[in-house]
């Protein structure tokens, strides 16, 4: 066939970089509302669910049962069973019905009912929902602050640069493992420069995350996975059982954290027992609320490539931060893997949560370039921190950041690399130069950065693992060295492991260490003029990026 | 009380039994296999033993490689594939058993396997699609020595070098990292597609079947 030349440029245009794939159902190769999903039904005796969306209690599995028996509100189940999830779709995108109101009923449905429901609205819709069920009314935005050599130097600059640019969560990790207490210290420290309050995390395996959070070195966790058939769950050796147990050890310590899910990792896994993504992954949401933990991070994460890949997938991930938001939970809500070679589509992606908002739009939003992104690569990185703010200035949201100047940027990126620098010294830590403090400071990546000695490092940050050292060393190491406002912060942190105010619903804390929860600042959307609105003095931060023009200057 | 991994698996079964575990019901019933590999010649010789000898590496085959799937997700033909990293094995003076691992499509446990079957207690595990992780019979099977995760990016002269690697390690080296590429956009092109493949993998897992030994032919 002789080649059409217009056929042969939308050929070459990023989107056909990436994969689509046609639906196979049977296999769960499916976004929603799959053939074999199963369809709603609740019995309960004597206070004991009997039978549940088609299935007796004899054939239930383990993941069944744990739903059944935690994660229902069973004083309204039967009624909620036997209301039209058309009608019960209305209430919730209705901005007359109150979420205080609907989200009695929408905690009584069972998984396939809650698929059934949110499989009636489209995406507006579901944005409409979302604006209205997300718990905490001010919207808010979490981000990646990791490096390719897990140069400490770095993630400390970076991380106090990502908190004056308005992140008020961040989260690490490694590329290797050894490191994991350099780059949570690193955050730590950074994150407390650039403004007190900030919650850092390192993402690990589950012992060392809840090991290094019990040091003080971190305030919150994430990435406890759960998963949404019973095969997927039992080959990481778990069950809701363990990762319900992890998630008290961690409030018994006063520390925040949140499970981890999205749509596709069962079918990636090869085990989706033929049910649709969505389902699945409503299961997740289950046992995360049966758990009692307060909040998840979902749509779908490092899988994002399977719903992206079949049709509506990108609206069941939207579904699925829904979902999270009707069970009462604090929802992180991705947009935090690559997931399209496409600027078009990345974007319009991101608009299913950043139009809404959510707890956190982003969990998170990579403050490094993507080549340093250890989580393998976000949807937007820090090259795209001018667009992002042109969206939210073109739109009239609030997406989270603010405009920063170059000049307080570079101030703040020193402070924190010479905190850090302080700390080390002070901790006996293999010594950071005043040219890596210097390279830091105006450093975009890890490319900027002078080589460490990675195997002195590695045998410190091992020592300083094991050893005695917690976070009151790292505040007393400050307080010695002239940075008395960062120890104060990084105090103020892990005061807060003894308050425990922060372990409520959708948890944030403000630069006075005031928290701000669905408890205090409870969201109360009821249409236009209400809920979630931007004030005066943020619009004027919005609006102002330093790259317009003044019309008095032009001419 | 130190909860040990032991005791945690221990307590999974226990749950699991309790329960009445039932096995993944089948998808549709798997196809035939596929007509044979260009190049190469799988023969099954029975179940496979423990090795002997200290101068072996095991490589575990997925259950799909090489019978109901013949290449790579690059399309990398199996018979290159499995050539390529018994070369390696052998420019470092070992010799490569090749055995096929039925109960798990998961390439920890599939590599594992071949670890603890083998004489010098390496193994290497490689799935369809070209996932590949090489393995000790002493760490924890979700462990490893190295892993190749992002199958696109991996070529026939990365898995010469993985089999090199591999027999270093048996003879109690400790080589450098095979060097491995960083794809970010691997996911958005090719997550799906693997998803597909592993799919089509998993489908001819039999939870109760044992390794089988192979005899490897080149044509």
């Amino acid at each position: 066939m002789k080649r059409s030349k217009r056929f042969e440029v939308l050929e070459n245009r990023p989107v056909h970089q990436d994969g689509f794939v046609h639906e196979w159902a049977e296999v769960g190769l499916v976004a929603m509302n799959g053939p074999n999903d199963p369809k709603p039904s609740i019995k309960i005796e004597n206070g004991r669910v009997v039978e549940m969306d088609g299935k007796p209690r004899s054939e239930f599995d383990m993941i069944d049962q744990f739903i059944a028996d935690h994660a229902i509100n069973l004083e309204l189940a039967e009624k909620v069973a036997a209301m039209d999830s058309r009608e019960l779709a209305k209430m919730i995108v209705d901005v007359n019905v109150p979420r205080s109101e609907i989200v009695k009923l929408t905690t009584a449905m069972t998984p396939a009912k809650i698929c059934e429901v949110v499989g009636h609205m489209n995406v507006v819709e579901m944005m409409m929902a979302l604006q209205k069920m997300r718990a905490r009314k001010t919207p808010d935005i979490q981000c990646h602050v990791t490096s390719l050599t897990d140069n400490p130097v770095q993630i400390a600059a970076d991380a106090a640069e990502a908190a004056l640019r308005g992140f008020n969560e961040m989260e690490t990790t490694v590329g290797i493992v050894r490191y994991a207490p350099f780059n949570a210290m690193a955050l730590l420290i950074g994150s407390q420069t650039g403004r007190g309050g900030v919650l850092t995390q390192c993402a690990l395996e589950e012992a060392t995350e809840l090991q290094l959070g019990m040091k003080g070195f971190t305030a919150y966790a994430e990435t406890i996975s759960v998963y949404g058939t019973e095969n997927v769950f039992v080959d990481g050796d778990d069950t809701p059982w363990s990762k319900a147990f992890l998630a008290s050890a961690y409030a018994s310590r006063g520390l925040k954290m949140r499970f981890t899910s999205g749509t596709g990792s069962e079918v990636q896994m090869g085990y989706a027992e033929g049910k649709s993504m969505l389902y699945l992954e409503a299961r997740c949401v289950y046992i995360t609320k049966g758990a009692g933990v307060q909040g998840l991070q979902n749509g779908s994460i490092s899988c994002i490539g399977v719903p992206g890949a079949v049709p509506g997938g990108i609206r069941a991930v939207l579904a699925e931060n829904l979902i999270t938001t009707m069970l009462d939970l604090e929802v992180a809500s991705g947009n935090d893997q690559t997931f399209s070679h496409s600027d078009i589509r990345r974007t319009a992606r991101t608009m299913m949560q950043f139009l809404p908002g959510t707890d956190f739009i982003f969990s998170g939003y990579s403050a490094v370039p993507n080549y340093d992104n250890m989580f393998a690569g976000s949807n937007f990185d820090a090259e795209d921190y001018d667009d992002y703010l042109v969206l939210q200035r073109d739109l009239m949201v609030d997406g989270g950041l603010r405009p920063v100047s170059e000049e307080e940027v570079i101030a703040i990126r020193n402070k924190a690399a010479r905190a850090l620098q302080a700390v080390f010294k002070e901790l006996g830590l293999p010594p950071i130069t005043d040219e890596e403090v210097e390279a830091a400071t105006y450093a975009h990546g890890s490319k900027d950065m002078p080589p460490r000695n990675v195997v002195e490092d590695l045998k410190a940050a091992e020592e300083l693992f094991k050893g005695p050292a917690t976070g009151l060393d790292i505040v007393k190491a400050l307080a010695k060295n002239g940075f008395e406002d960062v120890a104060n912060n990084v105090l103020g942190m892990l005061k807060q492991r003894v308050s425990g105010d922060y372990l409520h619903t959708s948890s944030i804390i403000d630069k006075n260490f005031v928290v701000k929860s669905a408890v205090n600042d409870p969201n109360d959307y009821a249409g236009p003029g209400t809920g979630y609105r931007i004030s005066p003095e943020r619009w004027e931060e919005i609006k102002n990026i330093p790259w317009a023009m003044r019309p008095d200057q032009i001419g | 009380m130190q909860i040990s991994e032991q005791l945690v698996r221990q307590v999974v079964q226990e749950v699991l039994a309790s329960m009445g575990q039932a096995e993944p019901a089948k998808a549709s019933a798997p196809e035939a296999p596929a007509q044979p590999v260009s190049g190469l010649t799988l023969t099954e010789l029975g179940p496979a033993q423990p090795g002997t000898k200290a101068d072996e590496v095991v490589i575990g085959l997925a259950p799909a490689f090489g019978l109901y799937q013949t290449k790579t997700i690059l399309g990398i033909p199996h018979a290159v594939v499995l050539r390529e990293m018994i070369a390696g094995i052998e420019e470092e003076g070992l010799r490569a058993r090749v055995i096929r691992v039925r109960h798990t499509s998961d390439v920890a446990f599939v590599a594992h396997t071949a670890a603890k079957l083998s004489g010098s207690g390496i193994g290497i595990g490689i799935q369809s699609r070209g996932t590949t992780v090489i393995h000790q019979k002493d760490l924890d099977p979700l462990s490893n020595l190295e892993l190749f995760p992002q199958c696109p990016l991996l070529k026939p002269e990365t898995y010469r070098a993985i089999g090199r690697n591999a027999a270093r390690y048996a003879k109690g080296g400790s080589p450098n990292p095979v060097p491995t590429e960083n794809d970010q956009m691997a996911r958005p092109k090719y997550q799906a597609v693997a998803a597909v493949l592993h799919i089509k993998e998993t489908e001819h897992v039999d939870r109760n079947a044992k390794p089988v030994e192979l005899a490897v032919s080149f044509k």
